[in-house]
């Protein structure tokens, strides 16, 4: 197997903070990856920076064998890379099909395709279906319950038929039942191809599903591997639970 | 309202009723009230519907708020004033007309390299940006004195038209652009332009992570609207004759169009033409009883303290919101009396 998402020495400071400091690791294609570790360890700064969201600093991203250290965020999408928010953003002002349809991408000419083309409602029936929420199909995404809008959001980034998928703490704020919803959609999408990157709290979520686990402490990777050998190393307990 | 996942049809059988009826209505209208009067009234309506409406696919549907569009205005009106000098002579009278696709196309290609400058810019501090190019323009007007002829304005030759019927050309010329802006809002709104110009104003930074082409969008909706609005002021050239700075690039138009999109409903079809067909009768009404001043100024004030207060969306949002909310109610008792178990998915 080799790396479909490569990170070598990425740097970012926020004034005097060293928010992600000298981080380097790899995600193998085909894996769910989980990136743990505590609060303020630079996590979600770490997906920023991939995913093009803020200005990298320093350092290199490989994604897909390509360096797309200088692209943006919209042009890694195209190329396959997507993300979920940790506080689930989705387009309140169009309705949940209309959300899906506008992730899908594609050349700058579809700008003049119809608003939901044939081929697009397929594609998003499809989801929604897969993730119960047809019944939601026409309500606007702003008239949905969190939870939903978790599912959504979700089921948004896999318009594009993504190659590696990076979910900010999927589980947050969501009930046992759809947790385990979650769980398996991340398994069936995973079994079709698709790479996982994901930043979790729940860590029997990350225990059941990930594999391997990268732990972060500020803003550096300290430990790497399967789940249980990342649970015993001293070094990750330290990091939770101090000095 | 109807509820629909369908895909988007750009010809509907009830959409051509409306837009037969609203044809029909437009070239009817002065038929029915043949007062020069009320004539004056219909062309500055139509003509700031116009504006409204091709306001609203930046400023409503893309949700920037532009108040440089008077900026626009008054480029198209020295543009007439430059091109129609009053030594120019005129055959028919309607050579001016036939000069405002030229027009809003001049205006339409200024807007590009504008809007991508501008654009980079969000919310408040657009709306800033976008007043500077206004007074920008405004003064560049007081003070190229050679081409605008400066405080002193400028004068556009005037057609022989019959005294008679005067009003009429200048009033089916705007029903034209009228028809023009309201078919390209039309289809912005079943293009995946609209949706993209919705995701936008929803949340920008989102919108370009998933790769909605942004920039395209907000400078084809840009330079599209400036360029009606610019037509718009080249035709108000034409008709009153004579241009000043201070009216031509005037902050009051900007604001005059907004508020109709306001009151009407941002980001809606129907919205900002129902806007100005109240506000400008309103305005002429609150002028011949309040005399010449500048009092219903103070009206706007209040009209527009009201919208924001009492229905933020405007009128149109307000009502088709109450209306589908009762259509999602019936639809969803009508879903759990066919089926006993859609309970549960609705948790």
């Amino acid at each position: 197997m080799s790396a479909i998402l490569s990170v070598k020495s990425l740097t970012k400071e926020f004034g005097t903070l060293k928010a992600v400091n000298d981080c380097s690791f790899d995600v193998e294609e085909g894996s769910i990856t989980a990136l743990i570790g505590p609060n303020g360890s630079g996590k979600t700064t770490v997906f920023n920076l991939v995913t093009g969201y803020i200005g990298r600093q320093s350092g290199a991203v490989t994604f897909d064998g390509v360096d797309v250290s200088k692209e943006h965020a919209g042009n890694l999408y195209r190329r396959g890379l997507t993300r979920t928010f940790q506080q689930s953003r989705v387009f309140g002002d169009l309705t949940v099909q209309e959300n899906l349809v506008v992730a899908k991408g594609g050349s700058w000419k579809t700008i003049f395709a119809p608003r939901v083309s044939k081929d697009d409602q397929l594609r998003a029936d499809e989801l929604l279906e897969e993730f119960k929420l047809s019944h939601v199909a026409d309500l606007y995404a702003s008239e949905l319950s969190w939870g939903q809008r978790k599912l959504l959001e979700f089921a948004s980034v896999l318009m594009s038929k993504p190659k590696l998928v990076l979910l900010d703490e999927p589980t947050a704020g969501v009930n046992p039942i759809l947790i385990e919803t979650m769980a398996d959609h991340i398994r069936n999408y995973n079994k079709l191809g698709v790479t996982f990157l994901i930043v979790e709290h729940d860590m029997s979520f990350v225990m059941r599903v990930c594999d391997p686990v990268i732990v972060l402490d500020r803003g550096k990777p300290i430990a790497q591997g399967t789940p249980d050998v990342v649970q015993s190393d001293p070094r990750v307990l330290d990091a939770y639970l101090g000095d | 309202m109807k509820l629909s996942t369908e895909p988007t049809k750009l010809v509907t059988r009830n959409g051509l009723i409306r837009g037969g009826v609203f044809i029909a209505l437009l070239a009817a209208l002065p038929g029915i009230f043949p007062q020069h009067w009320l004539w004056n009234l219909m062309f500055f309506t139509i003509l700031y519907a116009t504006m409204a409406v091709s306001w609203n696919y930046i400023g409503g549907f893309g949700g920037y708020p532009s108040l440089g569009h008077a900026a626009f205005f008054g480029i198209g009106a020295y543009t007439e004033a430059l091109f129609f000098k009053t030594d120019h002579v005129l055959h028919s009278g309607y050579e001016p007309f036939f000069m405002l696709p030229v027009i809003g196309l001049i205006c339409a290609l200024l807007a590009i390299p504008i809007g991508m400058v501008a654009m980079r810019t969000r919310a408040d501090v657009f709306a800033i940006v976008t007043i500077t190019l206004l007074f920008v323009t405004q003064t560049l007007a007081f003070n190229l004195r050679n081409l605008t002829g400066g405080a002193q304005g400028a004068a556009v030759v005037q057609p022989k038209f019959d005294v008679k019927f005067f009003e009429l050309p200048f009033y089916y010329t705007a029903a034209i652009m009228l028809l023009f802006a309201f078919a390209l809002s039309y289809y912005y709104s079943k293009s995946k332009i609209g949706l993209s110009l919705t995701a936008i104003r929803a949340d920008e930074d989102k919108a370009k992570g998933v790769g909605v082409r942004t920039l395209q969008v907000k400078v084809i909706a840009f330079s599209t609207s400036v360029a009606f609005t610019g037509m718009a002021g080249a035709t108000w050239a034409f008709y009153i004759g004579f241009i000043y700075p201070q009216f031509a690039v005037d902050p009051l138009i900007t604001i005059t169009m907004v508020l109709m999109t306001f009151l009407g409903g941002r980001a809606t079809l129907w919205g900002p033409v129902l806007g100005a067909v109240i506000l400008m009768p309103a305005q002429q009404l609150l002028a011949y009883y309040v005399g010449g001043s500048q009092l219903y100024l103070l009206a706007y004030a209040a009209i527009f303290l009201i919208t924001i207060l009492l229905l933020p969306r405007g009128i149109l949002p307000t009502v088709t919101n109450k209306r589908r909310l009762k259509a999602l109610a019936l639809k969803s008792v009508a879903a759990k009396a066919s089926d006993p178990l859609a309970e549960g998915q609705s948790a």
